[in-house]
Protein backbone atom coordinates (compact mmCIF):
# COMPACT_ATOMS: atom_id res chain seq x y z
CA UNK A 1 0.00 0.00 0.00
CA UNK A 2 1.42 3.36 -1.09
CA UNK A 3 1.73 5.85 1.76
CA UNK A 4 2.61 9.54 1.88
CA UNK A 5 5.06 9.92 4.76
CA UNK A 6 3.39 6.93 6.39
CA UNK A 7 -0.16 8.14 5.74
CA UNK A 8 -2.39 5.90 3.61
CA UNK A 9 -4.94 7.83 1.55
CA UNK A 10 -7.98 6.17 0.03
CA UNK A 11 -8.76 9.23 -2.12
CA UNK A 12 -5.90 10.12 -4.46
CA UNK A 13 -7.45 13.46 -5.37
CA UNK A 14 -5.78 16.26 -3.42
CA UNK A 15 -7.55 19.57 -3.62
CA UNK A 16 -6.29 23.14 -3.63
CA UNK A 17 -8.60 25.49 -1.74
CA UNK A 18 -8.02 28.75 -3.65
CA UNK A 19 -10.22 30.50 -6.21
CA UNK A 20 -13.54 28.88 -5.26
CA UNK A 21 -16.63 31.09 -5.68
CA UNK A 22 -17.48 30.73 -1.97
CA UNK A 23 -16.43 28.83 1.16
CA UNK A 24 -19.68 26.84 0.98
CA UNK A 25 -18.86 25.60 -2.53
CA UNK A 26 -15.33 24.67 -1.42
CA UNK A 27 -16.80 22.68 1.48
CA UNK A 28 -19.19 20.80 -0.80
CA UNK A 29 -16.49 20.13 -3.40
CA UNK A 30 -14.26 18.56 -0.72
CA UNK A 31 -17.19 16.45 0.50
CA UNK A 32 -18.37 15.13 -2.88
CA UNK A 33 -14.82 14.31 -3.97
CA UNK A 34 -14.14 12.61 -0.61
CA UNK A 35 -10.82 14.48 -0.64
CA UNK A 36 -8.57 13.73 2.33
CA UNK A 37 -5.82 16.29 1.64
CA UNK A 38 -6.38 20.01 1.04
CA UNK A 39 -3.66 22.57 0.39
CA UNK A 40 -3.63 25.82 2.35
CA UNK A 41 -1.46 28.89 2.55
CA UNK A 42 -0.47 31.81 4.77
CA UNK A 43 -1.04 35.44 3.96
CA UNK A 44 -0.98 38.78 5.74
CA UNK A 45 -4.02 39.57 7.86
CA UNK A 46 -4.87 42.92 9.42
CA UNK A 47 -6.11 43.34 12.97
CA UNK A 48 -9.68 44.04 11.83
CA UNK A 49 -9.90 41.31 9.21
CA UNK A 50 -10.97 37.84 10.32
CA UNK A 51 -11.30 36.09 6.94
CA UNK A 52 -8.29 33.88 7.56
CA UNK A 53 -9.65 32.74 10.91
CA UNK A 54 -13.03 31.93 9.32
CA UNK A 55 -11.33 29.96 6.53
CA UNK A 56 -9.27 27.97 9.02
CA UNK A 57 -12.34 27.11 11.03
CA UNK A 58 -14.08 25.73 7.89
CA UNK A 59 -11.08 23.56 7.01
CA UNK A 60 -10.77 22.24 10.56
CA UNK A 61 -14.46 21.32 10.61
CA UNK A 62 -14.06 19.29 7.42
CA UNK A 63 -11.49 17.07 9.14
CA UNK A 64 -9.17 16.91 6.12
CA UNK A 65 -5.41 16.67 6.40
CA UNK A 66 -3.87 20.02 5.44
CA UNK A 67 -0.86 20.44 3.21
CA UNK A 68 0.42 24.02 3.66
CA UNK A 69 2.32 25.50 0.75
CA UNK A 70 5.09 28.05 0.36
CA UNK A 71 3.44 29.55 -2.74
CA UNK A 72 5.05 32.68 -4.08
CA UNK A 73 8.38 32.16 -2.32
CA UNK A 74 11.39 32.90 -4.49
CA UNK A 75 14.35 32.11 -2.26
CA UNK A 76 15.52 29.39 0.12
CA UNK A 77 15.25 31.75 3.10
CA UNK A 78 11.74 32.89 2.24
CA UNK A 79 10.52 29.32 1.73
CA UNK A 80 12.16 28.02 4.91
CA UNK A 81 10.76 30.86 7.03
CA UNK A 82 7.29 30.39 5.53
CA UNK A 83 7.48 26.64 6.24
CA UNK A 84 8.28 27.31 9.90
CA UNK A 85 5.35 29.71 10.17
CA UNK A 86 3.03 27.19 8.50
CA UNK A 87 4.13 24.37 10.80
CA UNK A 88 3.22 26.42 13.83
CA UNK A 89 -0.14 27.68 12.53
CA UNK A 90 -1.38 24.45 10.94
CA UNK A 91 0.23 22.01 13.37
CA UNK A 92 1.64 19.72 10.68
CA UNK A 93 5.11 18.64 9.55
CA UNK A 94 3.85 18.42 5.97
CA UNK A 95 4.92 21.22 3.66
CA UNK A 96 4.33 21.62 -0.06
CA UNK A 97 7.58 23.29 -0.96
CA UNK A 98 7.39 25.77 -3.82
CA UNK A 99 10.31 27.97 -4.78
CA UNK A 100 9.35 29.84 -7.93
CA UNK A 101 12.09 30.70 -10.39
CA UNK A 102 10.34 32.07 -13.46
CA UNK A 103 7.28 34.31 -13.78
CA UNK A 104 5.73 33.26 -17.10
CA UNK A 105 5.69 29.54 -16.38
CA UNK A 106 5.88 29.62 -12.54
CA UNK A 107 8.57 27.01 -13.05
CA UNK A 108 10.34 25.99 -9.84
CA UNK A 109 13.89 27.17 -9.17
CA UNK A 110 15.11 23.61 -8.79
CA UNK A 111 18.50 24.60 -7.33
CA UNK A 112 16.91 26.56 -4.51
CA UNK A 113 14.26 23.85 -4.17
CA UNK A 114 16.83 21.14 -3.47
CA UNK A 115 18.63 23.36 -0.95
CA UNK A 116 15.40 24.31 0.85
CA UNK A 117 14.30 20.65 0.89
CA UNK A 118 17.60 19.70 2.55
CA UNK A 119 17.27 22.41 5.22
CA UNK A 120 13.63 21.58 5.99
CA UNK A 121 14.09 17.79 6.07
CA UNK A 122 16.97 18.24 8.54
CA UNK A 123 14.58 20.31 10.64
CA UNK A 124 11.98 17.53 10.82
CA UNK A 125 9.65 18.62 8.03
CA UNK A 126 8.02 16.14 5.64
CA UNK A 127 8.57 17.85 2.33
CA UNK A 128 6.37 17.58 -0.78
CA UNK A 129 8.52 19.44 -3.34
CA UNK A 130 6.84 21.04 -6.36
CA UNK A 131 9.31 20.12 -9.08
CA UNK A 132 9.64 19.41 -12.80
CA UNK A 133 9.96 15.98 -14.43
CA UNK A 134 13.79 16.33 -14.48
CA UNK A 135 15.29 13.02 -13.36
CA UNK A 136 18.50 14.47 -11.94
CA UNK A 137 16.62 17.02 -9.84
CA UNK A 138 14.26 14.28 -8.65
CA UNK A 139 17.25 12.19 -7.56
CA UNK A 140 18.73 15.13 -5.65
CA UNK A 141 15.41 15.78 -3.92
CA UNK A 142 15.23 12.14 -2.84
CA UNK A 143 18.85 12.39 -1.62
CA UNK A 144 17.83 15.52 0.32
CA UNK A 145 15.29 13.41 2.19
CA UNK A 146 12.07 13.92 0.21
CA UNK A 147 9.89 10.80 0.38
CA UNK A 148 7.25 12.21 -2.00
CA UNK A 149 7.74 14.20 -5.22
CA UNK A 150 5.26 16.54 -6.88
CA UNK A 151 6.17 16.97 -10.56
CA UNK A 152 4.21 19.46 -12.62
CA UNK A 153 1.94 18.32 -15.43
CA UNK A 154 2.23 21.74 -17.07
CA UNK A 155 2.46 25.33 -15.75
CA UNK A 156 0.29 26.20 -12.72
CA UNK A 157 -3.21 27.25 -13.70
CA UNK A 158 -2.65 26.58 -17.43
CA UNK A 159 -4.97 23.56 -17.72
CA UNK A 160 -2.76 22.08 -20.44
CA UNK A 161 -2.61 18.60 -18.91
CA UNK A 162 0.53 16.47 -19.14
CA UNK A 163 2.92 18.50 -21.26
CA UNK A 164 5.77 15.99 -21.34
CA UNK A 165 4.33 12.49 -21.15
CA UNK A 166 7.66 10.94 -22.14
CA UNK A 167 9.46 12.74 -19.29
CA UNK A 168 6.77 11.88 -16.76
CA UNK A 169 6.82 8.20 -17.77
CA UNK A 170 10.59 8.19 -17.38
CA UNK A 171 10.25 9.75 -13.93
CA UNK A 172 7.71 7.10 -12.92
CA UNK A 173 9.99 4.34 -14.20
CA UNK A 174 13.11 5.72 -12.47
CA UNK A 175 11.51 6.13 -9.06
CA UNK A 176 9.19 3.15 -8.64
CA UNK A 177 9.38 3.33 -4.84
CA UNK A 178 8.65 7.05 -4.46
CA UNK A 179 5.06 8.33 -4.26
CA UNK A 180 4.60 10.78 -7.16
CA UNK A 181 1.82 13.38 -7.19
CA UNK A 182 1.06 15.35 -10.35
CA UNK A 183 0.79 18.94 -9.21
CA UNK A 184 -0.20 21.77 -11.53
CA UNK A 185 -1.55 22.05 -15.04
CA UNK A 186 -4.38 19.50 -14.94
CA UNK A 187 -7.34 21.02 -16.80
CA UNK A 188 -10.00 18.33 -17.23
CA UNK A 189 -10.74 14.94 -15.64
CA UNK A 190 -9.24 13.03 -18.59
CA UNK A 191 -5.84 14.62 -17.78
CA UNK A 192 -6.13 13.29 -14.23
CA UNK A 193 -7.16 9.85 -15.46
CA UNK A 194 -4.17 9.86 -17.82
CA UNK A 195 -1.78 10.65 -14.95
CA UNK A 196 -3.20 7.82 -12.87
CA UNK A 197 -3.09 5.40 -15.83
CA UNK A 198 0.64 6.16 -16.13
CA UNK A 199 1.05 5.01 -12.55
CA UNK A 200 1.18 8.31 -10.69
CA UNK A 201 -0.04 7.98 -7.13
CA UNK A 202 -2.21 11.08 -6.82
CA UNK A 203 -3.09 14.37 -8.46
CA UNK A 204 -3.44 17.81 -6.91
CA UNK A 205 -6.15 19.91 -8.54
CA UNK A 206 -7.18 23.49 -7.82
CA UNK A 207 -8.11 25.82 -10.67
CA UNK A 208 -9.72 23.12 -12.86
CA UNK A 209 -12.30 22.50 -10.15
CA UNK A 210 -12.55 25.93 -8.52
CA UNK A 211 -13.02 27.77 -11.82
CA UNK A 212 -15.41 25.28 -13.44
CA UNK A 213 -18.94 26.54 -14.10
CA UNK A 214 -20.11 24.00 -11.49
CA UNK A 215 -17.19 23.30 -9.14
CA UNK A 216 -19.11 20.68 -7.17
CA UNK A 217 -20.03 18.73 -10.29
CA UNK A 218 -16.44 19.02 -11.52
CA UNK A 219 -15.08 17.77 -8.19
CA UNK A 220 -17.25 14.69 -8.56
CA UNK A 221 -16.08 14.21 -12.17
CA UNK A 222 -12.41 14.46 -11.13
CA UNK A 223 -12.97 12.03 -8.30
CA UNK A 224 -14.42 9.45 -10.72
CA UNK A 225 -11.59 10.06 -13.23
CA UNK A 226 -8.88 9.55 -10.62
CA UNK A 227 -10.55 6.36 -9.49
CA UNK A 228 -10.92 5.11 -13.10
CA UNK A 229 -7.28 5.90 -13.91
CA UNK A 230 -6.07 4.13 -10.81
CA UNK A 231 -8.15 1.03 -11.61
CA UNK A 232 -6.89 1.07 -15.20
CA UNK A 233 -3.26 1.21 -14.08
CA UNK A 234 -3.82 -1.73 -11.73
CA UNK A 235 -5.48 -3.65 -14.57
CA UNK A 236 -2.48 -3.16 -16.91
CA UNK A 237 -3.27 -1.01 -19.99
CA UNK A 238 -2.40 -2.39 -23.45
CA UNK A 239 0.62 -1.04 -25.32
CA UNK A 240 -0.27 1.28 -28.23
CA UNK A 241 0.75 0.14 -31.74
CA UNK A 242 1.45 2.07 -34.93
CA UNK A 243 -0.51 -0.28 -37.22
CA UNK A 244 -4.03 -1.68 -37.09
CA UNK A 245 -4.59 -5.21 -35.86
CA UNK A 246 -7.99 -6.86 -36.40
CA UNK A 247 -9.73 -7.64 -33.15
CA UNK A 248 -12.07 -10.19 -34.76
CA UNK A 249 -10.20 -13.44 -35.62
CA UNK A 250 -9.23 -13.71 -39.31
CA UNK A 251 -9.00 -17.54 -39.26
CA UNK A 252 -12.30 -19.09 -40.28
CA UNK A 253 -13.52 -16.08 -42.21
CA UNK A 254 -15.85 -17.13 -45.06
CA UNK A 255 -14.76 -16.63 -48.66
CA UNK A 256 -17.72 -14.77 -50.18
CA UNK A 257 -16.29 -13.16 -53.28
CA UNK B 1 7.54 53.41 18.80
CA UNK B 2 6.91 53.10 15.07
CA UNK B 3 7.17 49.66 13.48
CA UNK B 4 6.16 48.27 10.07
CA UNK B 5 3.32 45.74 10.36
CA UNK B 6 2.55 43.80 7.17
CA UNK B 7 4.02 46.64 5.15
CA UNK B 8 2.19 49.48 6.94
CA UNK B 9 3.72 51.88 9.48
CA UNK B 10 2.03 51.44 12.88
CA UNK B 11 2.56 53.07 16.26
CA UNK B 12 2.78 50.62 19.18
CA UNK B 13 3.30 51.22 22.90
CA UNK B 14 3.96 47.67 24.07
CA UNK B 15 7.65 46.69 24.17
CA UNK B 16 7.29 42.93 23.56
CA UNK B 17 5.90 41.04 20.58
CA UNK B 18 3.12 39.18 22.40
CA UNK B 19 1.78 42.37 24.00
CA UNK B 20 2.12 44.34 20.75
CA UNK B 21 0.05 41.69 18.93
CA UNK B 22 -2.72 42.21 21.50
CA UNK B 23 -2.47 45.95 21.04
CA UNK B 24 -2.71 45.58 17.24
CA UNK B 25 -5.89 43.51 17.52
CA UNK B 26 -4.43 40.04 16.95
CA UNK B 27 -5.22 38.71 20.42
CA UNK B 28 -6.53 35.09 20.36
CA UNK B 29 -5.93 34.86 16.62
CA UNK B 30 -4.27 31.92 14.93
CA UNK B 31 -1.31 33.74 13.40
CA UNK B 32 2.39 33.18 12.78
CA UNK B 33 4.94 35.93 13.16
CA UNK B 34 8.25 36.90 11.64
CA UNK B 35 10.36 39.82 12.80
CA UNK B 36 12.79 41.37 10.33
CA UNK B 37 12.50 38.28 8.15
CA UNK B 38 13.13 35.75 10.93
CA UNK B 39 10.45 33.39 12.23
CA UNK B 40 9.43 34.06 15.85
CA UNK B 41 7.53 31.15 17.40
CA UNK B 42 4.51 31.81 19.61
CA UNK B 43 6.47 30.65 22.66
CA UNK B 44 9.27 33.15 21.93
CA UNK B 45 6.97 36.17 21.55
CA UNK B 46 6.91 37.21 25.24
CA UNK B 47 10.71 37.36 25.32
CA UNK B 48 11.02 39.13 21.95
CA UNK B 49 11.53 42.89 22.30
CA UNK B 50 10.49 45.31 19.61
CA UNK B 51 12.61 48.19 18.42
CA UNK B 52 11.83 51.29 16.43
CA UNK B 53 11.74 50.47 12.70
CA UNK B 54 11.27 46.70 13.13
CA UNK B 55 9.47 44.92 10.30
CA UNK B 56 6.78 42.60 11.62
CA UNK B 57 4.91 40.09 9.47
CA UNK B 58 1.69 38.63 10.89
CA UNK B 59 0.36 35.79 8.74
CA UNK B 60 -2.94 33.93 9.00
CA UNK B 61 -4.39 30.82 7.30
CA UNK B 62 -5.55 31.49 3.77
CA UNK B 63 -6.78 29.55 0.75
CA UNK B 64 -3.96 28.06 -1.30
CA UNK B 65 -3.26 25.77 -4.24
Amino acid sequence: MRTFYGVALSSRLMLGTARFPSPAILQQAIRVAATEVATVSLRRESGGDRSGQAFWSIIRDLGVRVLPNTAGCRSVKEAVTTAHMAREVFGTKWIKLEVIGEDDTLQPDVFALVEAARVLTADGFEVFPYTTEDLVVAGKLVDAGCQVLMPWGSPIGSGRGLNNVFGLKALRAHFPGVPLVIDAGIGVPSHAAHAMELGFDAVLINTAIARARDPIGMAEAFSAAVEAGMMAHAAGPMEPRDMAEPSTPVIGKALLT
Amino acid sequence: MKIIVNGDAREVKEPTLDAALEELGFGNRVVATALNGEFVSASARPSTSLEHGDRLEVLAPMQGG
